[in-house]
């Protein structure tokens, strides 16, 4: 039976409950409607997806109603703002500012202010933090809680408009792909609507700042809140397109620990790609737009060394930051890989396993980068995620950042196989931190390997869900170009299987 | 990607994962099963030939021989006397005569004063105010750095009790006094007003304030103490000598100090017994089982209680390996003499003097059916998992459950007006309730104790007790609201995730409870998890409710009490149970202000408010 679109959307609205719940009347249910060729797709549709085709061709006409989302956006904030007041005021906040899981010895507040009194007092530089936020500690040493919670604020804010601006491209590449009528026939269902994006930005806010673990952060004034939200504007920069603010964001977050090198290739597709400059070493634009990209990388990352050089007049810092970063000297257990494995290794091997551990986390840029070249906003995503799982002292804020990300890839939840099991582990994991800690370092009744244990598979949680995230996004994309029920050449139905 | 991301694999597990679950699921006695499974591997733990022998782990205290010389017993009990006398004359603890006699001994002798207010007046004891002074004498170490110390400590107990302790401890000091061979500094301890005492000594000893006491610092001081051993003696002689372990939140000490008690017994022929029992032989017959399963049911709840049992509980938190040694005086013909006693602390002091490290090689989680039996926690752990499994498998059911008809889930969008956001508050609003409810039950007893006391006729203490039961049946009716306040009508789907995220907040919080205190998590998840497993809003209402209250933790601590009795042999009456059981309540209150117990605060904080969603489960509309 051939339904118009407008008698399409009275049906809907006629019968809106029953469509959406599923025990609705058969003869709607089980009717199969062909849509209307106003946007030249003529064919077999559920009822399912009729929904989001209905909005999408709203969107198109702008009938979609758009909603202030600033209101809220504030609301949340306020929120975060009072829990981390509140926190900062009980005596939890000593307890947690000495906690291993949030802080390392890199981004903790009281060797920074150890560093600080002692270049202040005895002109000695000792250092664990980067001579900037040292400096930075100059102005913020009296206002140091609310400093922090502004931080936190500002990097939700900045995840908030990344993400919207990432949403309307997806839209308009989603638009024109449909229009163009490059998506196989029954994919529809994966199509994304307004209105299931609408609330996508707030709920990565909200992620951000509701997340217990940047609450934890927050409240310990673990500096990880700062690198987090440099990251944040880098991405927030990239997306919109500025090469320059995007470049010298993420020469401050390189400067501040490093492994954010390996955003360079993500932010130079993402770049590329909106100028529409095709990944190919044969034209000159591409070679151009590389270079004037990593110009003003290296240009801002060298303005920035030699301003810490300049503010000290000594190149101590280099050593004493980077050096400490990479050659991992504290052993302090943390929810990372190296402290137990380092702790337990002879000392003649200690070098070649540094060097593998620490290549570990860059090498994998090279195969992502390859294989997800077309989708750089994911991409980010996936070097955030390895980074916070591999570097040297990773905290419980870092992870945080990148799982404020993961509402983007909510419209993967159907392809995600390990999601159930993965939460699991990480729940039970994050409540064992504590009382293995506790067990091994008050009651002396277990010991390091139980602690390490829970290390080791709360960073196999990590990295499942990670992958499952990776799968389901490159199964999502291979069916959005070969289609959604795969067959065999023989006819049976096939499965994608990830090597 | 091997195991979990391949298709023909995971295909394997999952056919596999189904197979075993429909195979539980058809006989739908998974929980059934699975709970009887753990009770019974639980039970099981006591029958000997399931258990494991005690063993010498530690070689510095193995295979030394240490010959004991202790001579003077009457002159122990001599001294013990004298004490009685001044403890008499002064009213309380004889704080000057105990210095002179410890200096006369050649110790180095130093007090400490303190002062602690209750937060509401201990009427077990008879205390609100205390105020004490606690007396060492520290023996120094002729032949090392003094960088260790062994603790030997006796409580100055009023009115007639713990004479001879203090009085063999005086003893022992001066024939310690004169031997050569000590390598670690030996402070000899004597305090007031028992657990109160020792506490503020040892905050003193190290330099922290944990608990609000109020004290003056330590003057003298001697190395990292390794060991401590406490002594509860009442009578010139005993029949024997029962062994205490159990600590603050039901921490042991190493296993290694049992077995070194029951060593020196054996070799002085001294009767020992644990849990007040003697151990028997017929383990083949039922009386002979019945028997280890009482010893180790009062351990387990001993355990679970939280509480330390004796004076050397406090020492464990400070990574001490301690135990209590009481003296039992009974109708018994065979008796033991001071002098045994006296030998039997020089021969575990001269061991744990020995020592090169502190006591690690042997176990510090087990259960002990006997004295010569112990479980280990790989053979008494499974029990525990078996109950959990249940929890488990059930969210696992809830989760397909959930995720088969519609693909929507708590972040993932859904069609039409996103039921996301009404179906994320309606489980949000009662876990946040449940919460706020369990801070009340965990704040309000002790704060508005002034108020109840002037309005009502009871007295602070009863006050306390009843104000907490009173919040805790509030709570009851509390709740069971909420979610409608805010969503309007509750779903189907909103119910099956609430009970998807109960489930899985009790197994995390019973797994973290069982690590530290696995008496304590073992007891909770045999009341819990049948209430947790079953609860649905389509069954009767009312017989469900009589029985989740009857699985409720308040509950549970009353069976608890019936329990303990029953199996101490001194059953009591309803009326006195209930009494009783008031009585533990507040005593729960006061370990934890006083030592910082954390059994009141896992269950007003959390285990209650936990309990309270399932309870809200059932009343789900």
């Amino acid at each position: 039976s051939l339904i118009s679109l407008t008698s399409v959307a009275f049906l809907l609205r006629g019968n809106c409950k029953h469509v959406r719940t599923k025990d609705s009347p058969p003869n709607i249910c089980g009717f199969n409607l062909i849509l209307v060729p106003d946007i030249k797709i003529c064919r077999l549709v559920n009822v399912k997806t009729v929904i989001p085709m209905v909005q999408l061709l709203n969107w198109r006409r702008g009938l979609f109603p758009q909603t202030k989302m600033a209101a809220p956006l504030t609301l949340v904030l306020i929120l975060s703002v009072t829990i981390r007041a509140v926190l900062f005021r009980s005596s939890l906040a000593e307890l947690i500012s000495e906690r291993v899981e949030v802080v390392s010895p890199l981004n903790a507040w009281k060797r920074g202010l150890f560093c600080y009194y002692v270049l202040q007092e005895n002109n000695i530089s000792l250092f664990f933090q980067t001579p900037l936020v040292i400096y930075l500690f100059h102005f913020v040493v009296d206002y140091a809680e609310i400093v922090f919670m502004i931080v936190d604020g500002i990097t939700a804010v900045a995840l908030y408009l990344a993400v919207q601006n990432y949403n309307k491209n997806v839209f308009r590449k989603q638009k024109y792909a449909l229009e163009a009528d490059r998506y196989p026939h029954d994919c529809l269902e994966l199509m994304r609507s307004p209105k299931e994006m609408h609330y996508i930005p707030l709920k990565v806010a909200m992620f951000y700042l509701l997340n217990p673990f940047t609450i934890l952060s927050c409240v310990a004034k673990s500096t990880c809140g700062l690198n987090n939200a440099v990251m944040a504007l880098f991405i927030l920069s990239t997306l919109k397109g500025s090469a320059l603010l995007s470049a010298i964001f993420l020469a401050l977050a390189t400067y501040q620990s490093i492994y954010p090198l390996t955003l360079f290739a993500p932010g130079l597709l993402f770049l590329l790609q909106r100028l529409y400059i095709p990944v190919n070493p044969c034209r000159s634009r591409f070679w151009f737009f590389t270079v004037q990209y990593s110009v003003m990388f290296i240009g801002s990352l060298l303005v920035i060394v030699c301003l810490s050089f300049f503010l000290l007049g000594s190149w101590d810092f280099i050593p004493s930051v980077y050096g400490f970063i990479l050659s991992v000297p504290d052993l302090t257990p943390n929810i990372g890989l190296f402290w137990y494995f380092f702790a337990e290794m002879f000392e003649h091997f200690r070098f070649f396993f540094i060097c593998v551990f620490q290549i570990n986390v860059f090498f994998y840029t090279i195969p992502l980068s390859v294989k997800l070249k077309e989708h750089p906003v994911f991409l980010i995503f996936m070097q955030i995620a390895i980074i916070s799982i591999f570097k040297s002292y990773p905290t419980v804020g870092d992870i945080a950042l990148y799982m404020a990300f993961l509402p983007v890839w909510s419209h993967l939840y159907r392809f995600l196989r390990n999601i159930f099991l993965v939460s699991c582990v990480l729940l039970a994991c994050t409540a064992l931190f504590p009382v293995l800690w506790h067990l091994w370092i008050y009651a002396g009744s277990a010991n390091s390997n139980f602690y390490y244990a829970i290390t080791l598979l709360f960073n196999v949680g990590q990295i499942l869900l990670v992958s499952d995230y990776f799968y389901a996004y490159l199964r999502r994309e291979h069916h959005l170009s070969q289609g959604l029920y795969l067959r065999r050449k023989d006819g049976s139905e096939a499965t994608l299987v990830l090597k | 990607m091997g195991l979990l991301s391949d298709p023909n694999r995971r295909k394997a597990i999952t056919t596999a994962r189904i197979l075993i679950l429909n195979m539980i699921l058809v006989l739908h006695g998974d929980s059934v099963v699975c709970y009887l499974a753990g009770i019974a591997w639980f039970m099981g733990l006591a029958f000997e030939p399931f258990t494991l022998r005690t063993y010498m782990s530690e070689n510095a205290m193995g295979s030394t021989m240490v010959e004991e010389r202790f001579p003077s017993g009457e002159r122990a009990l001599a001294t013990a006397r004298e004490f009685a006398a001044h403890k008499k004359k002064v009213g309380g603890m004889p704080v000057d005569w105990l210095v002179k006699t410890m200096r006369a001994q050649g110790l180095e002798v130093f007090t400490q004063s303190f002062s602690r207010n209750l937060p509401f007046p201990d009427e077990s004891k008879e205390r609100f105010v205390v105020r004490g002074t606690n007396v060492y004498g520290i023996l120094r170490a002729p032949r090392a750095p003094r960088t260790e110390a062994l603790v030997l400590s006796a409580p100055c107990s009023p009115g007639n009790s713990n004479n001879q302790a203090v009085g063999l401890l005086l003893g022992l000091a001066q024939y310690f006094r004169s031997q050569i061979y000590w390598a670690k500094d030996i402070i000899f301890l004597v305090n007031e007003h028992d657990l109160i005492g020792v506490q503020a000594w040892l905050e003193g000893y190290h330099h922290t304030n944990i608990t609000g006491m109020g004290y003056t610092p330590l003057q003298g001081r001697a190395g990292s103490i390794q060991a401590a051993l406490s002594l509860e003696l009442n009578s010139d002689v005993v029949t024997s000598l029962d062994l205490v372990l159990e600590g603050l939140n039901g921490q042991l000490p190493n296993l290694d100090l049992a077995n070194l008690f029951h060593a020196f017994c054996q070799k002085l022929g001294i009767l020992c017994t644990i849990q007040g029992k003697l151990q028997r032989s017929d383990w083949d017959t039922v009386e002979g089982y019945t028997h280890s399963a009482q010893t180790m049911l009062l351990m387990v709840l001993k355990q679970a209680s939280g509480r330390p049992w004796g004076e050397h509980g406090l020492f464990l938190r400070y990574h001490i390996e301690a135990a209590s040694i009481r003296g039992v005086n009974s109708f018994r013909q065979y008796k033991t003499d001071a002098t045994s006693i006296g030998r039997l602390f020089e021969g575990m002091v001269r061991k744990l003097n020995n020592l090169l490290e502190r006591l690690h090689q042997s176990y510090f989680f087990y259960l002990m059916p006997s004295l010569t039996r112990f479980v280990s926690i790989g053979y008494y752990m499974p029990a525990f998992g078996l109950l959990t499994t249940i929890l488990l498998l059930r969210a696992l059911d809830l989760w397909v459950h959930l995720g088969t008809p519609t693909p929507v889930t708590e972040d993932g969008v859904g069609e039409g007006e996103s039921p996301s956001s009404p179906g994320l508050l309606s489980v949000l609003t009662p876990v946040v309730i449940s919460h706020l409810t369990g801070v009340a039950l965990y704040t309000l007893p002790v704060l508005s104790q002034e108020m109840a006391v002037e309005h009502f006729p009871v007295s602070e203490t009863e006050a306390v007790v009843l104000t907490a039961i009173a919040i805790y049946t509030a709570g009851l009716a509390l709740p069971h609201n909420t979610h409608r306040l805010i969503s309007g009508e509750g779903t189907e789907q909103g119910w099956r995730v609430l009970k998807l995220v109960a489930l899985l907040y009790l197994a995390v919080l019973l797994g973290c409870t069982a690590l530290i205190n696995f008496s304590l998590g073992f007891i909770l998840a045999v009341t819990l998890v049948p209430a947790a497993a079953c609860v649905t809003p389509h069954v009767p209402k009312a017989l469900s409710a009589v029985a989740m209250v009857l699985l409720s933790p308040g509950c549970t601590i009353l069976y608890c009490v019936f329990l303990f009795q029953e199996l101490q042999e001194v059953p009591v009456s309803l009326a006195e149970g209930w009494m009783l059981f008031l009585s533990v309540i507040s005593q729960g209150i006061l370990d934890h202000a006083l030592y910082g117990s954390l059994v009141y605060p896992l269950l007003a904080l959390l285990v209650y408010p936990c309990w309270l969603l399932f309870w809200n489960i059932l009343f789900w509309k």
